[in-house]
């Protein structure tokens, strides 16, 4: 059982797939700029990658090796095509904001990954708590990344005004930048630094040691 | 397990089955899925339209009913220089014409801007402004669809007693003291966002130009006129 909650909690900080493992950040990116889209893209991954992970897992033993991932791809595809058409429907106004987003949740690395990586070796219940759990870690960094940036770059949170702004008669001077795609990086980054400071087992090994060199060295 | 072992998931035969059978219950599955929402994607999109219509006339209210507000607004056609034939609406009460609104596109900064331009009876003057879809850059060109800008455009006049369309976004704000004969064509430039507006500006004066409406709304000039 201790098994199974650490599948769902290891990817949250521990193992997170954009902090740690670096999957998903182009959607990271372009997301984030207010709350609620940010939120609808967090509930459409996690159920895309929980239910393919699932889905994979329960024929992974009938799924011949040479199409494997085509096999995982077509199943993945039609999860992602079955979310899009039920925002469509369900959530217009701010599926319109995701516009292509929701459609490249299929090439978004963290669901093939995951397919790939364990739901081809574990049991469907397993494997779908290993989706969700990679779907949550995904989310709370979107989330974390979204507040921020539409806070500080819109003075508002869900578009309810939480900052007065300085153009209706406030004091805060809307911060333009976080609005666009670099923000998100340099959140990220802050993020990453801060998760890296607290834990430190997730510092990776430097590739280069930087030492001393004398003019007499040879190269 | 052990029948596994004597199973080959790499046979041939297996390949072709997983193949075949996956890709059938998938589209199925996509297929249904499609189909069964279709009618209910529709009528968001037909809500959403009528939606950025009341808008740009002016009539949105918050929480009411979109369809009975819809109740005034009638499409016409009018057909273009170039014999094409194009929907735009009608705001009429009692017969009467309160204001045309008209179908706009063209290029943005980073892709096509599309919206409506609402006109008074008049022909010239602007009612409203409003775009349901561009690509505008975050926090700057987007702008375009700040309710404190589109009110910039309300009462500004299109066209010039020679008939030529003069309306322009023009680079910063525009003298309101007196001084400046063309004020009542021109709308303050969004900054940061001078492409966007130039863009604005070629559209508005395109679909208002000979090649656009021009003609068109001549003769709702004509008849105020006379």
């Amino acid at each position: 059982m201790t098994d199974l909650k650490k599948v769902v909690i290891d990817p949250l900080v521990d193992n997170n797939p954009v902090t740690l493992q670096m999957l998903g950040i182009c959607s990271a990116l372009a997301v984030t700029t207010a709350l609620l889209p940010a939120l609808l893209m967090c509930v459409a991954l996690t159920s895309v990658a929980a239910l393919s992970c699932a889905a994979i897992s329960l024929i992974r033993h009938r799924i011949p090796n040479n199409i494997r991932i085509i096999v995982q791809m077509t199943i993945i595809a039609s999860l992602v095509i079955l979310t899009d058409q039920l925002l469509r429907a369900y959530a217009f106004e701010t599926s319109k904001q995701l516009s292509v987003f929701v459609g490249l949740i299929i090439t978004n690395c963290i669901v093939l990954g995951r397919a790939e990586a364990f739901a081809m070796k574990n049991p469907v219940g397993p494997s779908f708590l290993d989706g969700l759990g990679n779907g949550l870690g995904y989310s709370l960094i979107l989330i974390a990344v979204a507040t921020l940036r539409e806070l500080f770059g819109a003075g508002t949170l869900l578009g309810y005004p939480i900052l007065e702004l300085t153009q209706n008669g406030g004091w805060y001077e809307a911060n333009g930048l976080m609005l666009l795609p670099p923000s998100a990086f340099f959140i990220i980054g802050l993020l990453i630094w801060a998760i890296r400071s607290w834990r430190k087992q997730q510092v990776e090994d430097a590739d280069y040691q930087i030492h001393e060199v004398h003019r007499t060295d040879v190269y | 397990m052990p029948d596994k072992k004597t199973f080959d998931r790499d046979s041939i035969s297996n390949t072709l089955m997983v193949a075949v059978g996956l890709s059938l219950i998938c589209s199925i599955l996509v297929a249904s899925a499609a189909v069964v929402l279709k009618p209910i994607q529709l009528k968001n999109q037909e809500e959403y339209r009528q939606r950025i219509i009341l808008e740009v006339a002016g009539l949105m209210q918050p929480d009411a009913n979109i369809a009975e507000l819809f109740a005034t607004i009638q499409p016409a056609n009018v057909e273009l220089a170039n014999g094409e034939s194009v929907e735009i609406y009608l705001e009429q009460i009692a017969g009467q014409t309160q204001q045309v609104i008209l179908p706009i596109d063209g290029p943005g900064l980073w892709s096509t801007m599309r919206g409506y331009l609402s006109l008074a009876p008049d022909g010239t003057t602007v009612k409203g402004i409003r775009f349901y879809e561009h690509g505008e850059t975050p926090g700057l060109g987007d702008q375009i669809d700040k309710e404190d800008w589109r009110a910039l455009w309300v009462g500004r006049q299109v066209y010039d007693s020679d008939g030529l369309s003069r309306i322009e976004v023009v680079r910063g704000f525009v003298a309101r003291d007196g001084s400046n004969p063309s004020a009542q064509y021109q709308i303050d430039g969004l900054s940061g966002a001078t492409l966007t507006g130039s863009g604005v500006t070629a559209l508005v004066r395109y679909w208002t130009g000979p090649e656009g409406f021009g003609p068109y709304l001549a003769t709702y000039r004509l008849e105020t006129d006379r």
